[in-house]
């Protein structure tokens, strides 16, 4: 039993924090904002550098080869930074679907153009219409039923949905299916588009986590700055309990994410369940979180100028991905009041099986 | 990151449960806080103890099995599981213990923890006084040195098993010019000591699950204070930290009683109105968030990580989702709800009154929620103190 990370783990994430504090600044979000797409080809290509759209891509296809264990830290930096990228969808869902579809062709074609950057895939989330980032995708992983559709975006009728996250560019996305973009279907397809669900939402929940904690430490900061009746704000106890049950959201939340990740990366039985539980504790902690740093900010806070928002609507779009609260509440439920369910002491880790 | 559990870790699981199976009682004993109960409660103490299992986590030498902090949540973990009784001794083998491991002398050690360990002698804490309850450093409550004896003055109340129990730990104004946390020792008082008066003090539920205690001019021997004269509050606050919170509330209590909540639910569930089940289904995932977070930081600190103000953020966590889950059961029993276990209709009602009367006290003791979210706020988050 070991519930740490190791310092590879760590040395890899205060490396990303690090690049992504002078590279993904709120100017530069905002620069995104005004342009076509929220994706930046020169950002990706400097990502790509690093090892993070390969991150899951095996080492014989020239990514990282590393697991979701691995990843969950840095999905966390790239909540912290509002990183508007097609991250989850590329780097978290696809490398693994593209992997394990089985037409090695496929996986030829494109696994090694995702480890260099040179390659953006969007995959249908499979509980909502939305596409995300299907414009600047060069591939598209489409369901048609529980068939899975690898398609040329050349193919497909993409009209934009806009919506309340710039960072998240929403696309209803269309396409006949046929035989040329059926890559699985059945039993295997079933499995593959359940696997997508868990890997997209464990991706989310980590962002939110790292949105959190970064929404936290920007109120902290504003009510130490911020003086009124002659004393900072932060000093008030009105204030403090704000945040404090803010902080106790999200070092509440971030086990349950990192348990997660183990159990998608060893492919454990509860996967489904641990994700739900991951997706809805950092969703909670996020969305707290939003509504307090708004709370303290006050009226600036309320303003497009000040960059809170840029967190917010992160906070806000990341519950809407992968499933929303109420899917995965209701997958918890499911799973907590089946009959078969082992629950109590000493279950947490199946260590009284 | 592995979150399995070791050949080793389980051989332990396996052995705590051999000897749960076969020595738990089949029916629950009565109250620790009534004096039947109390004994009979005494009594379970002293078998734990004679098989090796009262305090594993304690050296060989004073009765424990030297295990780590995950077997001791193992440990946990099947003593909920095995619906054993409560630990009547907890503020001795969880809080004091720990201390006196700390500060204490050898003397000391051979002289207490053994009986500690074996309930032969129960232990109630002496923190709070009429005048210092949140703030708890205003504490009044003299202990006068007399060349090899304190002389004690003073009152203590809210004294947990202060009813029943033999012996009294608590701070004590050793150097009366002293003000806040400066001058304080950390004294050890037998209760039948002349010159202490207990008087008990019925709880929410009615029983006498505390105390008032008076000191006129009781005189103790000055090798019963912990640590040196004066540094009572440094001990005091090891006696506070997250090790011995640990202790007194390991993640396998809340975890057994979001299980019954479960079952409860499961059981009534068509008599239930619909937002039920999402309470139900909440309060669940909290308790293993919980567990979760426990494990994480366990790790850590067995990593040769410290844990410091963090430990407020799980006082919060654990009295607010204790609260919730049995909110959550009394919503469930509806009507029966309010009905005490001797009345007819009370089929079903099990002990969630009782504890929901306990739970409520969750958020006042050991600290209160709203002292913890002042620490969280100014000792993690670095908010500023004024």
């Amino acid at each position: 039993m070991d519930f740490t990370f190791n310092e590879d783990q760590e040395l890899f994430q205060s490396t990303l924090r690090e690049f992504l504090a002078r590279e993904c600044t709120p100017e530069a979000i905002r620069a995104r904002w005004s342009e076509d797409a929220a994706h930046s080809p020169e950002l990706w290509r400097k990502l790509a550098e690093l090892g993070i759209p390969g991150l899951l891509v095996p080492e014989a296809d020239e990514g990282m080869g590393l697991d979701e264990i691995d990843a969950v830290l840095l999905f966390e930096e790239a909540g912290r930074a509002a990183l508007p990228e097609p991250l989850i969808a590329t780097a978290a869902v696809a490398s693994r679907m593209l992997a394990e579809i089985g037409d090695r062709a496929l996986a030829d074609r494109w696994l090694k153009r995702i480890a260099v950057g040179e390659a953006i895939v969007a995959v249908a989330d499979p509980v909502s219409p939305f596409v995300t980032d299907a414009d600047v995708a060069h591939l598209l992983l489409l369901a048609h039923a529980d068939e899975v559709h690898a398609v040329d975006p050349a193919d497909a009728r993409r009209v934009p949905q806009p919506g309340n996250d710039p960072s998240r560019r929403l696309f209803s996305v269309s396409f006949v299916p046929g035989e040329g973009t059926r890559v699985a279907e059945g039993e295997p397809g079933r499995k593959l588009w359940a696997d997508a669900l868990d890997r997209g939402a464990l991706a989310a929940a980590a962002q939110q986590i790292g949105v959190a904690d970064r929404l936290i430490e920007t109120s902290c900061a504003y009510a130490e700055q911020r003086h009124q009746f002659g004393k900072p704000i932060g000093s008030f106890q009105a204030v403090k309990h704000l945040l404090a049950d803010c902080k106790v959201k999200l070092e509440y939340a971030r086990p349950v994410v990192h348990r997660a990740a183990h159990s998608v990366a060893r492919g454990a039985a509860d996967r489904p369940l641990h994700v739900s539980m991951a997706k809805l504790a950092a969703s909670q902690a996020a969305g707290s979180a939003a509504r307090v740093a708004l709370q303290v900010h006050g009226a600036i806070g309320y303003t497009w100028e000040q960059d809170l928002h840029l967190w917010m609507r992160r906070a806000w779009s990341l519950e809407q991905a992968w499933g929303r609260d109420a899917f995965h509440r209701a997958r918890v439920a499911e799973a907590v009041l089946a009959e078969e369910a082992r629950l109590g002491p000493g279950e947490t880790f199946g260590g009284g099986a | 990151m592995d979150l399995t559990y070791t050949p080793k870790q389980q051989a332990f699981r396996a052995e705590v449960r051999a000897w749960l199976e076969r020595h738990t009682p089949a029916r629950p004993l009565a109250s620790f806080d009534t004096r039947q109960g109390f004994e009979e409660h005494r009594r379970w103490e002293a078998e734990l103890d004679a098989g090796g299992w009262s305090m594993v986590p304690w050296p060989v030498e004073y009765g424990g099995r030297g295990a780590d902090l995950l077997e001791w949540l193992i440990f946990e973990e099947e003593y909920y599981r095995a619906s054993a009784p409560g630990r009547v001794n907890q503020n001795g083998i969880f809080l004091l213990g720990p201390t006196i491991m700390e500060y204490g002398t050898p003397e000391q050690k051979a002289r207490f923890l053994p009986r500690m360990a074996s309930s032969d002698e129960v232990w109630a804490q002496g923190w709070s006084e009429p005048n210092a309850g949140s703030d708890m450093a205003a504490i009044q409550a003299t202990a006068i040195r007399d060349t090899d004896h304190y002389v004690i003055n003073g009152q203590k109340t809210w004294a947990s098993r202060g009813a029943y129990a033999h012996w009294l730990f608590g701070l004590f104004r050793s150097d009366p010019g002293s003000e806040r946390h400066h001058g304080l020792s950390f004294i050890l008082v037998p209760l039948d000591s002349p010159g202490v008066t207990v008087r008990p003090i019925e709880k929410l539920n009615g029983k006498a699950a505390f105390a008032e205690i008076f000191f006129d001019d009781a005189r103790v021997p000055v090798e019963h204070r912990v640590g040196e004269e004066g540094q009572g509050w440094k001990v005091a606050m090891a006696t506070a930290s997250f090790e011995r919170g640990l202790m007194l509330r390991s993640p396998a209590r809340f975890q057994r009683t979001a299980a019954r909540l479960v079952d409860l639910y499961r059981e009534n569930a068509g008599g239930c109105e619909p937002s039920l089940r999402e309470k139900v289904v909440e309060c669940w995932m909290r308790a293993e968030a919980y567990a979760l977070e426990t494990y994480r930081t366990v790790c850590r600190l067995l990593a040769g990580g410290r844990i410091g103000a963090e430990a407020s953020l799980n006082k919060i966590f654990w009295s607010e989702l204790d609260l919730a889950m049995h909110e959550a059961a009394l919503e469930i029993l509806g009507v029966r709800a309010e009905l005490l276990p001797e009345a007819p209709a009370a089929e079903g009602v099990d002990d969630w009154l009782d504890g929901y009367l306990f739970a409520l006290a969750g958020p006042i003791y050991a600290g209160t929620n709203e002292i913890q979210r002042n620490v969280i706020a100014e000792r993690v988050l670095g908010l500023p103190r004024k």
